[in-house]
């Protein structure tokens, strides 16, 4: 495999010089990219099954065996539908909307490490920078409310402004301790140092990893971040029994078919992100045979599935909260539950107990 | 100390957790959606479906146009004209049956003195207009004359109860 790269490596350099780093570049982005939204099409069927399944019901089982070509005919059904921009829309800004939302959910893949040394870039800020390009995710929800120039999408993106807001800092906070208990804001060091510990050398992986010592912190991350992607049961974002859909009200076609592949790169990134802060990202729970075997992009990938499968669980399971409640839940109950936290595991780290060293 | 109590067990999310195990449960449950065009509820004798006229083992049909049914017909859908035949008998010569207007109610049925007009267990069929649904005589006897069977094993089967 290394000697693969790297015959390609000099063949490129051979053939275009000073060129050949950023066409590299590209096709790496391009190879993380496009499976990437693969799985997002795939996840709104599992999705679907899901939910379909607690309703003890089937879920789309007529398009292709076990419906398994559904995610391609909602592709191209939504393909060849019209784009209408409405007449008294803004219209640049109305094409920026759903472009401002999946950028940001794509471009946070670049510090997602796969590997103890497989990341697009294994940048030292990789946790500053995934959070500053994940608080971008809102602007491209208000301004696709705010060109519509109508009335429910405008109340939509307000909501979200506030929501998005607010549960950004709980999970700040949880980051900001996380950070703490790894020493190091980049990525790869963070899962690395949930590799070690005493349950670690004993080959149980799984109980060395930081949801264990930071439970509550880790509940609370899950919540927000389905917070954070205006999921159920915090979607009054879209509240289709409010608002119909929120800021997709007046976007139709692909328009409407990037928000959607927004919302689900999204949240397969902070499931993502879940896996590598708590959950030991790449290593194996049990460290020997079977388990060992599987190679530790697998292990990200299954980890990123089970907490994905929470999101779906949970939206199965939950009502809508309403509005002030979900203010309150953050404002109130989150943020200070995260402060005092914080504060605990900082003295926990100043006693002779800190399993951190 | 309820306060306290209740207090801890939403702030530990034990109702949340509570509610997960319920959907949890249920996503194992067996599913009972009915696959519908390959798997079929079963249907009652009593089915109330298309409309069909039915004749006599030796071919001559049932309707004797006494018109009970177009006058019992509360939806005002059938419509009927008579003469005598050469043999002396008292036949149709229009039966329109318009499903647009039909309540299937079965009164028709129940008011038919010689069990021509049925309604049959059949209710998959469509018209692409308004005039595709609108049942002429040799219409409803082709389908008598198809379903006949079935039919009378409906028939037999609810005998006992009439």
């Amino acid at each position: 495999m290394e000697n693969l790269l790297l015959t390609i490596n000099t063949i490129g350099t051979d053939f275009l010089g000073g060129a050949w780093p950023l066409v590299w570049t590209a096709v790496k982005i391009v190879l993380l990219v496009l499976p990437l939204l693969g799985l997002v099409a795939y996840l709104t069927l599992w999705e679907r099954k899901m939910i379909g399944f607690m309703h003890v019901r089937h879920g789309p089982n007529r398009v292709g065996p076990l419906g398994l070509l559904q995610p391609i005919a909602d592709g191209i059904k939504l393909m060849l539908k019209e784009v209408i921009v409405p007449t008294r829309a803004s219209p640049v800004l109305y094409v920026l909307g759903p472009i401002l939302t999946i950028t940001p959910s794509l471009v946070a893949w670049v510090v997602i490490p796969f590997g103890p040394e497989v990341a697009l870039a294994n940048v030292n800020a990789g946790l500053l920078l995934l959070m500053a390009i994940t608080s971008l995710e809102v602007y491209g929800i208000i301004i696709a409310g705010w060109a519509s120039n109508s009335k429910y999408p405008f109340l939509g993106a307000m909501r979200a402004s506030a929501q998005m807001i607010s549960y950004e800092l709980p999970i700040g906070f949880v980051l900001v301790v996380v950070l703490m208990v790894s020493g190091s804001m980049n990525m790869s060091m963070i899962v690395l140092g949930q590799g070690q510990g005493w349950f670690a050398s004993h080959g149980l992986n799984f109980l060395s990893w930081n949801w264990l010592p930071l439970l509550p912190l880790f509940v609370v991350y899950v919540i927000s971040s389905v917070a954070e992607t205006n999921r159920h049961p915090f979607d009054v974002v879209e509240g289709e029994s409010e608002i119909v859909a929120g800021h997709m009200v007046e976007y139709s076609g692909m328009g409407f078919a990037v928000f959607f592949l927004a919302e689900y790169a999204n949240m397969i990134l902070l499931s993502a992100v879940a896996s590598i802060m708590f959950l030991g990202g790449w290593y194996p729970p049990l460290d020997f045979a079977p388990f060992t075997w599987i190679p530790g992009w697998l292990w990200l990938g299954l980890k990123t599935f089970v907490v994905v499968s929470f999101y779906i669980w949970f939206r199965a399971s939950f009502p809508r909260y309403r509005f002030d409640q979900i203010m309150r839940l953050g404002w109130k109950i989150f943020i200070p539950v995260t402060l005092v936290w914080l504060v605990v595991v900082a003295i926990w780290m100043q006693t002779p107990l800190n399993i951190w060293k | 100390m309820e306060a306290v109590k209740n207090f801890f067990s939403s702030f530990m999310l034990l109702e949340m957790l509570k509610g997960l195990r319920l959907t949890g449960r249920y996503f194992f449950a067996r599913k009972i959606t009915v696959q519908y065009p390959e798997e079929r509820t079963p249907i009652s004798p009593r089915f109330r479906g298309l409309h069909a006229l039915r004749r006599y083992p030796n071919g001559e049909e049932r309707c004797i146009a006494c018109k009970l049914c177009e006058a019992v017909c509360p939806a005002l859908a059938i419509t009927i004209e008579s003469e005598v035949r050469d043999d002396g008998t008292r036949r149709t010569t229009r039966y329109d049956l318009d499903q647009n207007k039909c309540i299937f109610c079965g009164f028709c049925e129940e008011s038919c003195p010689v069990d021509s007009i049925v309604e049959t267990d059949i209710f998959e069929y469509h018209g692409n207009s308004r005039d595709e649904l609108i049942f002429t005589k040799e219409m409803l006897l082709a389908v008598g004359d198809r379903y006949e069977k079935q039919i009378a094993a409906n028939r037999e089967a609810d005998a006992r109860y009439r």
